[in-house]
């Protein structure tokens, strides 16, 4: 439990229960069981009720969940975690090695249509000496393995005889996490209610209610009359919207790290695009600060390559390349662009150098920051131009089939800074996540050391070289990485935004007695 | 009736595959967890990779042992899904075809009666404003109003978070706060339609023989014009509005969207963008029988309103 600061001498507020926590989100939940749950949704009920063998600290660090600790041995084959004892699930029967081996079979049965078996792939088998310990043996040392066991645990005594794809599980979800499931209205909204005998401790909020609202500004509306306790907003809603007395009165608002960064992806087969030079000037020429001032409003913090400055893969001394499209000329010209027909287009070969961004539709963050880098591009010859596509057009017919030029899109990352499936030479096949045919051997080569290497001093030292490739040969103009921004009513005290988040301590929440809203 | 249905089935089947993008794409694009294994085992299960006559010829079998088949989104059987969403469809539908009708019809006698007059000038300008605004502008800004500024209705949803702790009077109190604004809105279209309609219907009427029978043997205006005008100015109002249906369940896509109403409409439109083709043409089944439904009543109506058809052997 969180402790008072040592300087307050004043006596300590005791968290009192009881109250109910509503949250307001544009999608309802599709399925509750951990390992088909893929929409954001879905994973943050899942989140709740269910627990992993292990979880990330607030100084982005692994540490135990369900497992106490683990050791690496055999030089990274096998990971050998310790598991928790007296932890129950919520209907409760005890949890044991059973439940993660179950978890783990569930996980690469060729009959669950689980999104997640990646990473389990590796494992070579998985053993349960005694019923709180687990063995598991990878083919060979795979270090995101052991990120890839904040996978929630599923109890085997309810799921042992069901079909994945009919079982009520889906809908009446037992974990072993701070909430229990209580009821869900579909399309209305999923209700939960704290467990007492959570094994860090009991939650102090009571309920946790998830309500569906599926238009953004409705969702705004009912924030504004106090309907929901806590909402994302865009920065726009939390520069100006939610600057009044009466927000300020009743909302807090937090702003922390977002996990992820935008980007403009060019297609490496292209040829204007195949000289690193160019892509490198293209960066010169665009003002990263612009777009952070013009689009986030200032929320924001100019990319440096694959990594956020939060995690420690990320490279000091990468320092994203300063606005200078004098710079951005001189190489271009270099290059052999230049404006040989006075027509103010610089050109090579008898062309113009022009070419289109595609982008999604709905995201107008990435629309907006598509036509000031349109601007500035036409300040140095280039002529550029924007289509927006519905999201399922988009990547279907242009992205998976590389039929692009350049896109805007953006990554959500996760704490484990291993990036083989996005930049590695051999994921460049239709759907794979190297879009932009992006290769070099040099990152080859520490992409899969960095998956081989469990020392964590060794592995910073590769992702702080990847990072420096990666941003020098500029597979894709790294624009900014957006601020998380979110308002929480006022009421709830020990609200603390992290390097990972603002919801991990949400057990440590809670409302005095005097402003408590519901009563239960 | 039932060739009908199968073309409306061929074409909506069709046309739904036809756009890009499958069920499965939403779980696995562009989430670097996800390998071409778990996508290609996914289109499998939910057989994704027949050729797309055989998945027609699949899903049309079933349809004849009246199964809808299963979600792709959460595996849940079509019909639970329809089945927990159509009754407050049904509820603000039929709220709203109630208030189209008791709104429009004195609205449009009266302007027909004083045709010129200022009533029938300032509601002429209405009903254009009434056509005009797009339902989720109006519904945002009542919202703003009623729900925000004056705090006197909800601002979205169908009940209150603590509904199951009231008493039924106070259940019926507080569905009826939450069903103001969606039902004004739904309507707002139809009154400014309807209203129109039957202004010209009226007005049509009016200049009939037997109205000016009517008057010439000296009965009261008032008879004359609500025994004999009305009754047949009401004809063509009654196929039209029993034709509306289509447009009024599109209508509730929006509204349950902005208002957060769980129905069928707002099921629709995540099917949609899901591309969760069961769901999809299950609800397009569903509304096709609810519009043949409306045609039905309609007659039925005739009935009543117009002693020259009677449905006999």
């Amino acid at each position: 439990m969180e402790t008072c600061p040592r300087s307050n001498n004043e006596t300590c507020p005791r968290p009192t229960r009881g109250d109910a926590f509503v949250v307001g989100n544009i999608g309802d939940a599709r399925t509750l069981i951990p390992i088909l749950a893929s929409d954001s949704p879905s994973s943050y009920i899942v989140a709740l009720v269910f627990s992993g063998l292990v979880k990330y600290d607030t100084n982005v660090e692994l540490t135990g969940d369900l497992a106490e600790s683990w050791d690496i041995e055999d030089e990274g084959l096998a990971i050998v975690f310790h598991l928790r004892k007296n932890v129950r699930w919520h209907d409760g029967h005890p949890f044991t090695a059973e439940d993660v081996k179950f978890t783990y079979e569930k996980l690469i049965d060729p009959a669950v249509p689980t999104p997640y078996g990646g990473d389990f792939k590796m494992i070579d088998r998985l053993e349960i000496p005694d019923a709180f310990t687990v063995k598991v043996i990878y083919k060979e040392p795979f270090s995101p393995g052991l990120t890839s066991w904040h996978m929630p645990i599923m109890p085997k005594h309810l799921l042992e005889n069901e079909s994945f794809v009919t079982t009520k599980f889906a809908r009446a979800p037992v974990g072993t996490g701070p909430y229990k499931f209580k009821r869900w209205k579909s399309g209305e909204r999923i209700d939960l209610v704290a467990n007492e005998d959570y094994f860090e401790h009991a939650p102090y909020i009571d309920r946790y209610i998830y309500r569906v609202i599926p238009d953004q500004a409705t969702l705004f509306l009912e924030l504004e009359t106090e309907g929901i306790d806590l909402m994302s907003l865009e920065p726009i809603q939390f520069k100006k919207l939610t600057d009044t007395r009466f927000f300020k009165k009743r909302f807090k608002k937090f702003k922390y790290p977002f996990f992820g960064y935008t980007y403009m992806a060019y297609n490496l087969k292209d040829e204007k695009f195949k000289d690193k030079r160019v892509r490198q000037a293209l960066n010169y020429a665009v003002n990263k600060q612009e777009l952070i001032e013009g689009v986030l409003f200032g929320l924001g913090r100019i990319s440096a390559g694959q990594f956020v400055p939060e995690s420690w893969a990320y490279n000091e001394d990468v320092k994203p390349y300063p606005f200078d499209p004098e710079k951005a000329k001189t190489v271009l010209a270099e290059c052999g662009w230049q404006d040989t027909d006075g027509d103010d287009w610089i050109d090579k070969d008898g062309k113009n150098f022009e070419f289109t961004i595609l982008t999604n539709q709905g995201n107008d963050m990435r629309l907006k920051t598509a036509e000031i880098i349109q601007r500035r591009l036409k300040d140095i010859g280039i002529k550029v131009d924007i289509r927006v596509l519905e999201w399922a057009v988009f990547i279907n017919e242009f992205v998976d089939k590389k039929r692009f030029e350049a896109i805007m899109m953006g990554w959500g990352l996760g704490r484990e800074p291993d990036c083989f499936d996005i930049f590695h030479s051999s994921k460049t096949g239709p759907g794979e996540f190297n879009f932009v045919s992006y290769s070099n051997p040099e990152l080859d080569a520490l992409l899969v050391a960095g998956r081989r290497t469990f020392d964590k001093e060794k592995r910073k030292q590769i992702y702080h070289k990847v990072q420096k490739i990666l941003y020098d040969d500029q597979p894709y103009m790294f624009l900014y990485v957006p601020d998380s921004l979110v308002a929480v009513h006022s009421r709830f005290e020990n609200v603390k935004p992290s390097a990972i988040g603002i919801g991990y301590n949400f057990i440590d929440w809670w409302v005095p007695k005097a402003k408590q809203r519901y009563r239960y | 009736m039932i060739p009908i249905l199968f073309g409306i089935t061929l074409i909506s089947f069709a046309v739904i595959h036809m756009a890009p993008g499958k069920p499965t794409d939403l779980v696995t694009q562009l989430n670097p967890k996800v390998s071409m294994e778990a996508r290609e085992k996914l289109n499998k299960i939910h057989g994704l990779d027949k050729p797309l006559y055989v998945q027609y010829l699949d899903w049309i079998k079933k349809i004849g042992r009246l199964d809808f088949g299963k979600s792709f989104a959460d595996s849940r059987p079509v019909i639970d899904k329809i089945a927990e969403r159509l009754p407050i469809t049904l509820l603000i539908n039929v709220l709203s075809i109630f208030i189209i009708f008791i709104v429009s019809i004195p609205v449009g006698i009266k302007s027909a009666l004083r045709k010129g007059a200022p009533f029938d000038k300032i509601s002429t300008v209405a009903v254009f404003i009434g056509f005009a605004i797009p339902s989720f502008w109006l519904a945002l800004l009542l919202i703003s109003f009623f729900g925000v500024h004056l705090g006197i209705l909800p601002v979205s949803g169908i009940v209150s978070l603590d509904f199951e702790k009231l008493n039924l009077l106070q259940k019926i109190f507080d569905l009826s706060r939450h069903l103001i604004l969606p039902v004004f809105v739904l309507s707002i279209g139809g009154i400014a339609g309807f209203s129109r309609y039957m202004r010209q219907s009226m007005l049509s009427v009016e200049h009939q023989d037997y109205i000016r029978t009517a008057r010439a043997k000296g009965l009261p205006e008032k008879e004359v014009i609500y025994r004999h005008a009305l009754k047949n100015a009401l004809l063509p109002i009654i196929t039209i509005l029993g034709l509306s249906i289509p447009a009024l369940l599109s209508g509730s896509v929006i509204v349950e969207k902005v208002f957060s109403i769980p129905g069928m409409g707002l099921l629709m439109f995540e099917s949609v963008f899901m591309r969760d083709y069961n769901v999809i043409m299950g609800i397009l089944i569903v509304s096709a029988f609810l519009t043949l439904l409306g045609n039905l009543l309609a007659d039925i109506a005739y009935v009543y309103a117009d002693p020259r058809i009677r449905y006999e052997k």
